[in-house]
């Protein structure tokens, strides 16, 4: 990957590298034996791992100008191997920490072993472990080819992901420490939270000097999502944890807001993580991925851009339905309540634009595993959208809210969209990016899949019918008009459902182990491959450009 | 003018509808404008060939 | 107005301004009228700011996850003011940063526990629920007896809660570390002052059964047992509701 990089690009980055250790080394001493002094270890850890492989290429031969005929594809490459072995990792500690709800018993007598520290470890590595990995280098890839324009500079793609990563690393190293803001899905500190703007504002540069850069003079609408999950991210992310550390050399922080202020800004962020992060950017990923696999145009364009706006628009008013019947003021739930019902239509458009582009395409979904994958995804989007709406109205969720039915709503939408379109675009982009005709097994891309649906379905049913059972209970009452059952009860009857869930969690986890070795083997076959043909490379791209490639 | 919490609820309450429909009927206006078709065509189709590498 | 769609698209700022306006807008709305909601709120004049051996509780409290099994909110729905009590107040979390209200009830809701059971009880539940709970599937914290609080710093941590808001005094933040050691401490020299400052009504016991030992759980329990005692605002508003 180094002998990519000119000398002068070499050079910056073992610059920047020596920077974030200096950084690494100001938090170690100012926060002593703390955690923020460990954290800066990591940091420079971190620093100093990278500068080791960029100096180890250092003196390699540099790179031609041809490369500026070809797109920048190398970050995508590292960016979807990241995004798997997170994505491994965060499936494993869920389904751990699932397991554990059904045999608490069943772990150690240590801190960081327990559920609570656990929890957020198996969240924040799915979601952003996993989903921003993918995100970013999907992006990367999407951007470039529909720009026709390589990316601006072979450096800011490198920091935008690889410290991204470090943000990750940073935000899970320290949920087992017991670092935690409480807000869920943004629990990372105050000083993860600087270093995620840093990196967030070079990713949104990136992006938009790419775009300044093309050659179409139309925006393909994958951008628009893409652009859109960074924009609203970046605002989400830095209002919500808006917050005054104890001091410098303190990990912990007050939260700037509080009580019914700082819950609704939480849940305008949460849900707007939801709406941004896991829906906006990963229907960027569709609206490419999709119609370039079944090899037809978006059944809609028009439709596209209505459901962009609708999505843009209506998401954002929703937050407040996390909070019906609480102390937060009736009007703002019943504004919450209706935005999200209006919701379902702009959802619908797109799931329904997604599955109409198919239509002619159904022979290809029938062999092709990587297009059942999005098909499968359009379908679960259309589901939990629809789901979504439906407990956001207020009866609804005086049943369904606190139970698990939440939570099987919540990986609805989790497993059988995000997932499901991030490894059908993985199947999609990964031949492509490595530059060979298929995966290297096309039968585990189909083993795949069916372990994947397989637990997404038990995990979902697992959950709908613990949900509303718990859901029931809790407020049945018998004859004589007091409570028929005490908590504890309600608990009790979830233990099947429980077991029910770790099982269909392990299906999907073992499907997403398929995955690594699958992709990992195809990226080693492509490596043999292009050594062979390093001899028949055209004449604009040089040999040597070609075999050097291979020695990565 | 004195912001006051009744004056910030009523605002929030009215302004919302009107701001919903004002941006809907733009992004109508735009998605189904006749000459905008073939710009959308191509944006469609754009995408089905880009492996060749970036324009230059 | 067709030119100027025209251009949006051309151009990648405007398309970014477009999309700014349109998201942020509806949060803007909606949040911005809770900032003044003082004005509307119930009033509480009878409400204490938590006690340094409290706040260093609720820390744990958050440090370890609680809250992702634990709300802290009952809702204005019949059954759940009869399981847990009178429904939660918005005045209740006003120096609550962050609130922990949670989301989930993977165990019962938290946000009157404090006073339902013994200190005792606690104790004993935390460190191995399934002692006081044969059912449960709450993990076991035994670590928390066995650590000491680290209490050097509670000044530091009151001072930046000033910072956000909450009305400590600087004589709370001179004294915070005597006062978590004198909380959990009857009897000693220093207990005095945590009356005189934070109330009569203080909980002042020896938390985890040993008064000459500050640790985790002392801090852990004392916020349990507060949880929902800060103000009787929410217990009035039944009487009330009841004439």
């Amino acid at each position: 990957m180094v002998s990519r990089l000119t000398r002068g690009e070499r050079e910056l980055a073992i610059g920047i590298l020596v920077l974030l250790g200096f950084l690494g080394l100001a938090m170690t001493a100012a926060g002593g034996d703390g955690p923020l002094g460990i954290h800066g270890l990591v940091v420079i850890a971190c620093a100093v791992g990278t500068t080791f492989v960029v100096i180890a290429g250092l003196f390699a031969t540099e790179p031609g100008d041809d490369r500026l005929s070809r797109y920048y594809d190398d970050p995508s490459k590292v960016g979807i191997v990241l995004a798997i072995v997170w994505g491994v990792v965060g499936m494993f500690v869920g389904d751990w920490v699932a397991w554990l709800l059904a045999y608490p018993e069943m772990t150690f007598d240590a801190a960081w072993a327990s559920f609570g520290r656990l929890r957020p470890v198996h969240t924040t590595g799915v979601i952003f472990g996993f989903g921003g990995n993918a995100l970013i280098a999907t992006s990367f890839h999407v951007m470039q080819r529909t720009c026709r324009a390589r990316l601006p500079d072979q450096i800011s793609p490198w920091f935008v992901l690889l410290g991204y990563n470090l943000f990750c690393i940073l935000a899970v190293s320290g949920y087992l420490m017991g670092l935690t803001q409480s807000k869920e899905y943004a629990e990372p500190e105050w000083y993860a939270d600087i270093w995620l703007v840093v990196v967030w504002t070079a990713y949104f540069l990136l992006y938009l000097r790419t775009l300044a850069r093309r050659q179409e003079p139309h925006i393909y609408v994958a951008n628009w999502y893409y652009l859109a999950f960074i924009l609203v991210v970046a605002i989400l992310h830095i209002v919500n944890n808006l917050a005054v550390p104890v001091s410098l050399g303190h990990a912990k922080s007050y939260s700037l807001f509080a009580g019914v202020q700082d819950a609704m800004t939480q849940w305008w962020y949460g849900h707007n993580a939801v709406a941004f992060f896991l829906t906006a950017g990963f229907l960027g990923m569709l609206y490419y991925y999709l119609p370039k696999r079944a090899g037809r145009p978006i059944f809609s364009y028009r439709l596209s851009i209505v459901s962009f706006w609708g999505i843009t628009f209506f998401y954002i008013w929703v937050g407040s339905h996390h909070l019906h019947y609480t102390a937060l003021p009736h009007w703002v739930q019943t504004l919450g309540m209706t935005f999200s019902v209006m919701l379902l239509v702009p959802s619908w458009a797109s799931a329904a634009n997604a599955l109409l582009t198919l239509n002619g395409a159904w022979h290809k979904v029938r062999d092709d595993a990587a297009l059942r994958f999005m098909m499968v995804a359009a379908v679960f989007y259309g589901l939990s959208t629809f789901e979504g709406s439906f407990l956001a109205i207020r009866p609804v969720n005086s049943l369904s809210h606190y139970t698990d039915w939440t939570v099987g709503h919540v990986h609805a939408g989790a497993l059988g969209w995000v997932a499901f379109i991030t490894f059908g675009s993985i199947y999609a982009v990964v031949p492509r990016l490595w530059r060979c005709r298929e995966m290297y097994s096309a039968r585990l891309v189909e083993v795949h899949f069916w372990l994947a649906l397989a637990g997404t379905v038990i995990y979902v049913f697992a959950m709908w019918n613990s949900g509303i059972i718990q859901g029931l209970m809790w407020r049945t009452y018998n004859e004589s008009g007091t409570l028929t059952y005490s908590f504890i009860d309600s608990l009790v009857a979830m233990h099947p459902y429980y077991i029910a869930r770790a099982v269909g969690g392990l299906f999907f986890l073992s499907g997403a182990v398929v995955a690594l070795y699958n992709v990992w083997k195809t990226a080693r076959l492509a490596a043999g491959e292009q050594t062979e043909a390093a001899g028949d490379t055209p004449v604009a791209a040089p040999a040597a450009a070609g075999s050097l490639q291979a020695g990565e | 003018m004195e912001i006051d919490h009744g004056m910030l609820v009523a605002f929030a309450k009215s302004f919302g509808l009107f701001y919903l429909i004002a941006f809907s009927v733009a992004v109508l206006v735009y998605a189904f404008r006749p000459s905008n078709r073939s710009r959308f065509e191509r944006a469609a189709h754009s995408i089905l060939d880009d492996e060749a590498g970036p324009w230059r | 107005m067709f030119g100027f769609h025209y251009r949006l698209e051309r151009n990648t700022i405007g398309f970014v301004l477009a999309v700014i306006v349109a998201a942020s807008i509806g949060g803007i709305v909606e949040i911005a009228p809770l900032f003044t909601i003082d004005e509307t709120v119930e009033e509480a004049p009878d409400m204490r700011v938590y006690t340094p051996l409290e706040l260093a509780g609720r820390n744990i409290y958050i440090r370890e996850g609680c809250y992702a099994c634990h709300s802290q909110m009952i809702r204005a729905l019949r059954d759940e003011v009869e399981r847990y009590g009178p429904y939660s107040l918005a005045v209740e979390s006003q120096y609550d940063h962050p609130m922990l209200w949670g989301s989930k009830r993977t165990g019962p809701d938290l946000a009157r526990v404090g006073g339902k059971y013994s200190d005792d009880w606690h104790v004993a539940h935390l460190n191995d629920p399934r002692d006081v709970v044969p059912q449960s599937v709450m993990p076991a914290y035994r670590w928390l007896s066995r650590t000491e609080l680290d209490s050097d710093d509670l000044g530091l941590h009151l001072k930046a809660m000033r910072r956000v808001g909450v009305p400590y005094t600087d004589a709370m933040i001179v004294n915070a570390e005597n006062d978590a050691y004198g909380q959990a401490a009857p009897g000693s020299k220093r207990a005095p002052g945590v009356a005189e400052r934070y109330g009569e009504g203080t909980n002042i016991r020896a938390f985890d059964g040993e008064s000459d030992r500050l640790t985790e759980m002392d801090a852990l329990v004392a916020y349990l047992q507060i949880l929902g005692r800060l103000t009787d605002a929410a217990y009035e508003r039944k009487t009330e509701a009841e004439e």
